[in-house]
């Protein structure tokens, strides 16, 4: 009872929250300068402006601002997010077509991010002054601090230039042919890089935490007494610390979800990965507002629904939560 | 006056031309790769070059170029213009059907001229066309209001595209740019049909096999890949994953894709398109208004510079507003070399003498961050002259274009392309009736009676020997008043695996049927 209680108020704010991000992005993306018709225009090397004119009558941008914003906010209540004047279709449907390779590259990543990130940082924490502690601390500041479109680039030329190992660009090559397996493949073999680049940068925050964690940990009692009944040391580390200093990890990697998403921007853009980072990057540039508050409304979507996992698995892991 | 080319004559010669070496062979799957996401697959409504590519392979037009801008058939077979240059008569080949079996009649061409004219943004193509008979199925007769010699390129690349009535006409002509039929299972007669489009990802065309020209196209599959990053593009090419791909503009990269031996890299195919950059001035405002000081921004800016540091020797020097490539380039205006002693006696001349190290200040736009070192550069080389100059710079293309387009700015760098004849591209910048209408029209406020009437005379001249003369003067008085100067070429290459035979390098580049395209063994 307690538990949907507390669901349904953070449902409640989520939707209050989704609202005021609607009116606020729509009321910005109306203070600046220009619009769609001016890219639509570029796109075509020039209009005139009656054809200008037209073109903004076409999309009601010709409308007062308080009656398209009530235009919008009336279709998204009945769950239409408009029509994109860019792209010449319903926003719903270019969302969703994207959605699916946005998920498959940011929770690839994550996962990724955190598994490899654990490990290190538990390998580092057992000796933290030994040579793999400070290549653990080397490599995830590096993966922090450098550039993900520069990361990215330089594991182009590396992994797809100079040794031909990974293809360069998008979720699929078209020309293939074989059975689901051979796909399968395929995407895999696309996914390796982008996925990389992005959990890069992750990875060095969890390693350092759950290092951090581990090495407090590590020195409690309770592993004094596991120590002292004469269990070996991996058993010590990896069933009884590693429980115990997952928890701010995952809590951390739920905070995370919604920077890994802003992340995919970039790297979906270096690898034109056909995700919502590209979309979302595109629709800026045209000044597309229809697709940018549907990019907007699903990625709110998703972190939300990404803190409620993660409140689910800290209750997995830390049975203390279980009764809150 | 009278053009009368028999189809087959033509179309030996530009097999002539084409067949080189070696053979076209048939077969395989080209996989090209355009740079920008495509709006619309129908050229009959969208204009620009990411349209261009995939439009001129699913509708066909009915003339096409050779590489010297000599007419050719395509859809009709011959062409006769009226001696009073008021009717074209158009006669259509007998066999072509579009892409759902249905033949391909005039009826359709007449039906496309209207959509383009109610939809298409370059108005002034067929805006002295006034009606189109139909005597029989296979003949089309372009009524004029005036005689229009850039109709002829008009009906060529991109910018004819023939749809078919009985797909595209169940909307009013004004909404086909809004038919779900543009981008869902669109219908033309070009060499190839469309298979698949996903937005943001690709295009896949495959051989049309009831295409009108026999044995034609070479290739059975053209695949488009969409690739926004220049530096995964030309990735892309060197290892060999995607085989063409064109209107690649940064010098740096054209440079190394040029060492890379399995490529060929050349600014060959945008004649046409004519892409041009310049340093806008707005003739309007302060002290831009005195024709001595626009001068003196000329003389002080040195394009050498800019084409050879900043462009890395990619871009070419181009005077006027018409491309060097097009027939109608005048070369032998004055092309302002530096000279910073005749830029300061300019501007001592036009009242404005050197006080503390400088004369004025103006402002200085840019609409994509490209070409910011150009920007940077007119900053520090108007400097050397007293002129202070401050770089605005846009949030995004549109916040420029709104700028532009209310003539809200000193300077602005500008690229602004030609599009065929200069009647569609090239008037819109200095004609005075079409003063700040919006982005890429005559911004700068720049007025000249002869000029208007130079252009007016050149529209309906269908003498290109009398037309070429006036063009000719038409540049001159453009290049000595300066609305515009006129630095380089937009660095555009085209990039193609050397197993490409017969690459889209003529004048509309990949604005036209890749039919004649084949892949190498």
């Amino acid at each position: 009872m307690q538990f949907l209680l507390t669901t349904s108020k953070r449902v409640f704010y989520a939707i209050v929250l989704l609202v005021a991000v609607l009116v606020l992005n729509f009321s910005l993306m109306h203070l600046a300068p220009g619009d769609v018709a001016d890219t639509i225009s570029q796109s075509m090397g020039g209009a005139d402006q009656e054809l200008l004119d037209q073109i903004r009558a076409d999309y009601g941008l010709d409308q007062p601002f308080v009656v398209q914003l009530g235009r919008y906010i009336g279709g998204v209540l009945t769950f239409d997010l408009g029509f994109s004047f860019f792209y010449n279709m319903p926003v719903t449907e270019l969302i969703l077509q994207r959605l699916p390779a946005t998920l498959l590259l940011v929770l690839s990543a994550q996962l990724l991010a955190l598994v490899v990130g654990v490990l290190l940082g538990v390998m580092s924490a057992r000796k933290p002054n030994g040579i793999t502690s400070h290549f653990v601390t080397f490599l995830a500041l590096f993966g922090y601090s450098a550039p993900v479109f520069w990361t990215g680039i330089l594991l182009l030329i590396g992994f797809s230039l100079n040794i031909q190992i990974f293809p360069v660009a998008g979720m699929q090559d078209v020309t293939i042919e074989g059975g689901f397996w051979v796909h399968a493949w395929d995407i895999f073999m696309h996914l390796m890089l982008p996925m990389i680049t992005l959990a890069s940068i992750f990875l060095a925050l969890y390693s350092r935490l759950s290092r951090a964690t581990m090495m407090e940990v590590l020195g409690s009692d309770y592993v004094r007494t596991a120590k002292a009944k004469g269990l070996s040391q991996n058993q010590v580390v990896y069933k009884h610390a590693l429980k115990n200093a997952l928890s701010p990890v995952i809590t951390l990697a739920g905070l995370q979800f919604s920077a890994v998403i802003s992340g995919a921007v970039l790297v979906e853009t270096v690898f034109s990965w056909p995700g919502l980072g590209t979309l979302a990057f595109q629709s800026i540039i045209a000044r597309d507002t229809p697709t940018i508050l549907g990019i907007l409304f699903f990625s709110a979507l998703v972190v939300i629904v990404g803190n409620l996992l993660t409140d689910m698995a800290l209750r997995l892991v830390d049975p203390r939560l279980r009764g809150r | 006056m009278k053009h009368l080319i028999k189809g087959f004559v033509a179309a030996a010669l530009l097999a002539g031309t084409a067949v080189a070496d070696d053979a076209p062979k048939r077969g395989g799957t080209l996989v090209t790769v355009i740079g920008t996401n495509v709006r619309n697959l129908n050229s009959a409504v969208q204009s620009g070059i990411a349209t261009g590519y995939p439009g001129a392979q699913l509708f066909a037009s009915p003339l096409r170029y050779d590489e010297d801008w000599t007419p050719q058939p395509y859809l009709a077979e011959s062409w006769e213009v009226s001696d009073d240059g008021l009717s074209v008569t158009l006669n259509l080949v007998k066999n072509a059907k579009f892409h759902d079996g249905t033949p391909l009649t005039s009826k359709d061409v007449a039906f496309s001229v209207e959509v383009i004219k109610a939809n298409h943004p370059f108005k002034a193509m067929f805006a002295p066309v006034e009606t189109v008979e139909t005597p029989d199925d296979h003949t089309a007769i372009l009524k004029l209001s005036k005689p229009h010699p850039a109709l002829m390129l008009a009906m060529s690349g991109q910018l004819m595209s023939i749809i078919p009535q009985h797909i595209y006409g169940d909307v009013p002509v004004d909404q086909v740019k809004t038919h779900p039929r543009n981008n869902e299972n669109p219908v033309g007669s070009g060499p190839f049909k469309l298979t698949e489009y996903k937005s943001g990802e690709h295009i896949i065309l495959e051989r049309f096999d009831d295409f009108f020209i026999e044995g034609r196209p070479y290739l059975d599959k053209v695949v488009m890949r969409i690739i926004t990053d220049p530096a995964a593009r030309a990735i892309a090419y060197e290892n060999g994953e995607v085989q063409m791909g064109a209107f690649e503009s940064l010098p740096r990269i054209i440079n190394r894709l040029k060492k890379v031996d399995t490529l060929t890299v050349t600014p060959d195919g945008y004649g046409a398109i004519g892409p041009l950059d310049w340093l806008a001035m707005n003739t309007q405002r302060g002290p831009l208004k005195d024709v001595r000081v626009r001068k003196a921004i000329a003389y002080a800016v040195d394009k050498n510079f800019i084409q050879k540091a900043l462009m890395l020797g990619t871009a070419s020097d181009s005077r006027t507003g018409i491309h060097p490539d097009s027939p109608f380039y005048n070369g032998e205006v004055d092309g302002y070399d530096v000279d910073l002693d005749k830029a300061a006696a300019l501007l001592d001349e036009a009242g404005f003498p050197l006080k503390d190290g400088s004369r004025f200040g103006l402002t200085i736009d840019f609409g994509w961050p490209g070409v910011k070192p150009q920007v940077e550069y007119v900053k520090a080389a108007l400097k050397k002259v007293g002129i202070d100059v401050e770089v605005r710079s846009s949030a995004d293309f549109p916040t420029w274009a709104k700028r532009m387009g209310e003539m809200d700015f000193d300077l602005s760098w500008d690229t602004v392309f030609n599009w065929g004849d200069p009647v569609i591209g090239v008037h819109r910048t200095y004609d005075s009736t079409n003063v700040g209408k919006g982005v890429w029209s005559n911004t700068q406020g720049y007025a000249n009676a002869r000029v208007d009437e130079l252009m007016a005379m050149a529209a309906v001249e269908n003498d290109p020997a009398k037309r070429k003369a006036l063009y000719k003067e038409f540049q001159a008085i453009i290049a000595d008043e300066l609305p515009v100067y006129h630095t380089n070429t937009l660095p555009y290459h085209t990039v193609y695996n050397n197993k490409v035979g017969n690459p889209p390098v003529g004048i509309w580049g990949t604005s036209t049927p890749i039919d004649m395209t084949y892949l190498k063994d």
